[in-house]
């Protein structure tokens, strides 16, 4: 087989040998009946039988697992790591689909119909011809209160939450403010809270009424759920300690977006850093249309 | 007026074990009932039962909800019966720790109950905790540490505090005062007398010490092998006992 090109937009042939996207057809099928049934109850967590994968858990087996079932020749495939196409684990993954299904990658987010990710929402807003899946650690959000699995489910089955408002009290209490950053809770049609896990809480806003479907997986947990389109989502707050994302004072260094999420990039061994776009796809495609950031204003090479 | 709560021919088994048999009693608003007997004679089991948190094996627990009249408890859905566990009733274990999360602090373990209703404004669960804390005689500037860092009597105290934050009708208390030093038990005592008596509660207490009942609980009830023998005025049960074995009882307190 070819390898992918640097654009990732070579589309090669898949290896003999695999079956289509690796999974069987019978775990395929399973897979996607817990689909159906995740999506059919927003934020419920449907237990699947997690099938063994060639790397380790840690590498996001319970999304691969579901990109995989949901896989079509014909898809356009998108990986994301931190924001980030080129990070090894979003290589791996997208070099993974490319070699056992064949499919096309791509690292612009609105050529995919799929994008698998780990952390980040895009930027780009999606659209409903897409569908995003989010590689979970941790899929059960009262874990942090309840280590024991027939009480959390019966907590969910009856809408027994009020230990949730209990750890943003914490918070308050301790630090005079919400300081959950990540993994931030979220109340889903109104009926199951939900971890986002782990995504920063600066992406909540965008799991709302998202025309895309959003799809979670948790491979060593075995879990699967999922925000059908245009759902409701709320992160829950105080009504005096009101929800909120994460801002940044300065615009990205190298493209100028403001109101994106940044990481810091550490420039010399004095202290010295940027802010700049996570979303790695975004940003280099403002910096092609000619948006410059301050690292490099009046730079014309 | 009609009772709070009916208890009729509640009857629990363990399998071939028995729990308590053919019990009934009403308890009626303003009322403490204290439920005395040796160990094993079913107080617990029975205790549990009518508090909803142990299905009985025949027999009902009907009670007088503010709203919809008289309701058998064990007749409820789940989600009803968890409601009406976090505000209209309250229930305080032996072992504080089985009624307190220890990971969080004395504020949470306050507050939680009213967030799980629905309390939404951090500043007001905030001073609520801050009232019931000093209610119960717990230093408010303790607001923030762990229940692990508090002496037996103060946890049961942050347990009472807990429960009454969400202003219950009912409480039921299974030997409230068991685990504390004698000194710590009187002032417990005297507290939740003094509690009592002002917010007007039903209690329901289970005791084996006649002076905790003696100073709680205007009725008496005596348990012996899981069926109810004498039942009475406190004063009256425990200064002319009438079954064989409350005179045993009271005499075997009297008599060290
Ligand atoms: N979960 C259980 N399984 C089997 N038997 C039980 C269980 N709980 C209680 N029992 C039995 O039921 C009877 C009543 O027990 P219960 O705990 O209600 O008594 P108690 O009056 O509260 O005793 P104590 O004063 O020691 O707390 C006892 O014989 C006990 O062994
Ligand atoms: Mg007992």
């Amino acid at each position: 087989m070819r390898d992918e090109t640097i654009t990732g937009e070579t589309v090669p042939v898949p290896e003999s040998g695999y079956n289509f996207a690796y999974l069987d057809e019978g775990a395929k099928r399973m897979i996607r009946r817990a689909i159906l049934k995740a999506v059919a109850v927003p934020g419920y967590q449907v237990p699947f039988a997690s099938r063994e994968m060639p790397m380790p858990y840690g590498w996001g087996t319970g999304g691969i697992q579901v990109t995989a079932s949901i896989l079509k020749p014909e898809d356009t495939l998108k990986v994301i790591d931190q924001g980030s196409d080129d990070t090894t684990n979003a290589v791996s993954i997208r070099r993974f689909f490319a070699k056992t299904a064949g499919v096309a990658t791509t690292e612009k987010t609105e050529e995919a119909n799929i994008i698998q990710t780990r952390h980040r929402i895009p930027e780009k807003p999606l659209s409903e011809d897409q569908i995003i899946v989010l590689q979970v650690p941790i899929p059960e959000p009262l874990r942090w209160l309840e280590p024991r699995e027939v009480e959390t489910r019966r907590m969910h089955a009856l809408s027994d939450y009020g230990v949730m408002h209990v750890k943003l009290y914490e918070d308050i209490s301790r630090h005079g403010r919400i300081t959950t950053n990540y993994d931030y809770p979220v109340m889903v049609n109104g009926r199951h809270i939900m971890a986002p896990s782990p995504t920063p809480k600066f992406d909540n806003p965008k799991m709302g009424n998202m025309p895309a479907l959003q799809l979670f997986g948790a491979g060593r947990e075995k879990r699967i759920y999922a925000i059908p389109p245009h759902t409701e989502v709320k992160s829950l707050d105080f009504e005096d300690h009101p929800f909120s994302i994460q801002a940044w004072d300065e615009p990205c260094a190298l493209c100028g977006a403001e109101e994106v999420f940044m990481d810091e990039v550490i420039l010399d061994d004095q202290g010295g850093s940027m802010f700049v776009c996570s979303d790695s796809d975004f940003c280099q495609r403002r910096r092609d249309a000619g948006h410059k950031g301050p690292a490099v204003e009046g730079d014309d090479t | 007026m009609s009772e709070l709560l009916r208890v009729e021919n509640l009857t629990k088994s363990y399998g071939r074990q028995r729990g308590c048999t053919d019990v009934s009693f009403e308890l009626w608003p303003g009322e403490v009932l204290a439920i005395v007997g040796e160990s094993g004679s079913g107080k617990t089991t029975l205790l549990n039962c009518c508090a909803g948190r142990l299905a009985p094996t025949g027999g009902s627990v009907v009670y007088e909800t503010r709203h919809k009249g008289l309701i058998d408890i064990h007749g409820m859905s789940e989600p009803e019966r968890r409601f009406l566990m976090r505000t209209d009733w309250a229930f305080v274990h032996q072992n504080p720790r089985d009624g307190l999360r220890m990971n969080v602090s004395a504020g949470a373990n306050v507050g939680e109950r009213l967030m799980a209703v629905g309390a939404r404004n951090y500043g007001n669960i905030r001073n609520a905790a801050l009232d019931w804390l000093s209610r119960t005689e717990v230093d408010p500037d303790r607001i923030d540490d762990l229940p692990t860092t508090f002496s037996g009597g103060m946890q049961q105290r942050l347990q009472i505090a807990r429960n009454l934050v969400s202003g219950p009708r009912l409480v039921f208390m299974d030997e409230p005062t068991g685990g504390l030093d004698v000194s710590v038990q009187a002032r417990l005592l005297d507290m939740l007398r003094d509690l009592v008596d002002r917010l007007g509660l039903s209690a329901v207490v289970v005791t084996h010490d006649l002076a905790v009942a003696r100073m709680l609980s205007t009725r008496l009830m005596v348990m012996q092998q899981g069926r109810v023998v004498e039942t009475g005025l406190t004063d009256r049960v425990l200064d002319d006992p009438q079954h064989a074995y409350t005179q045993l009882l009271v005499s075997s307190v009297l008599q060290p």
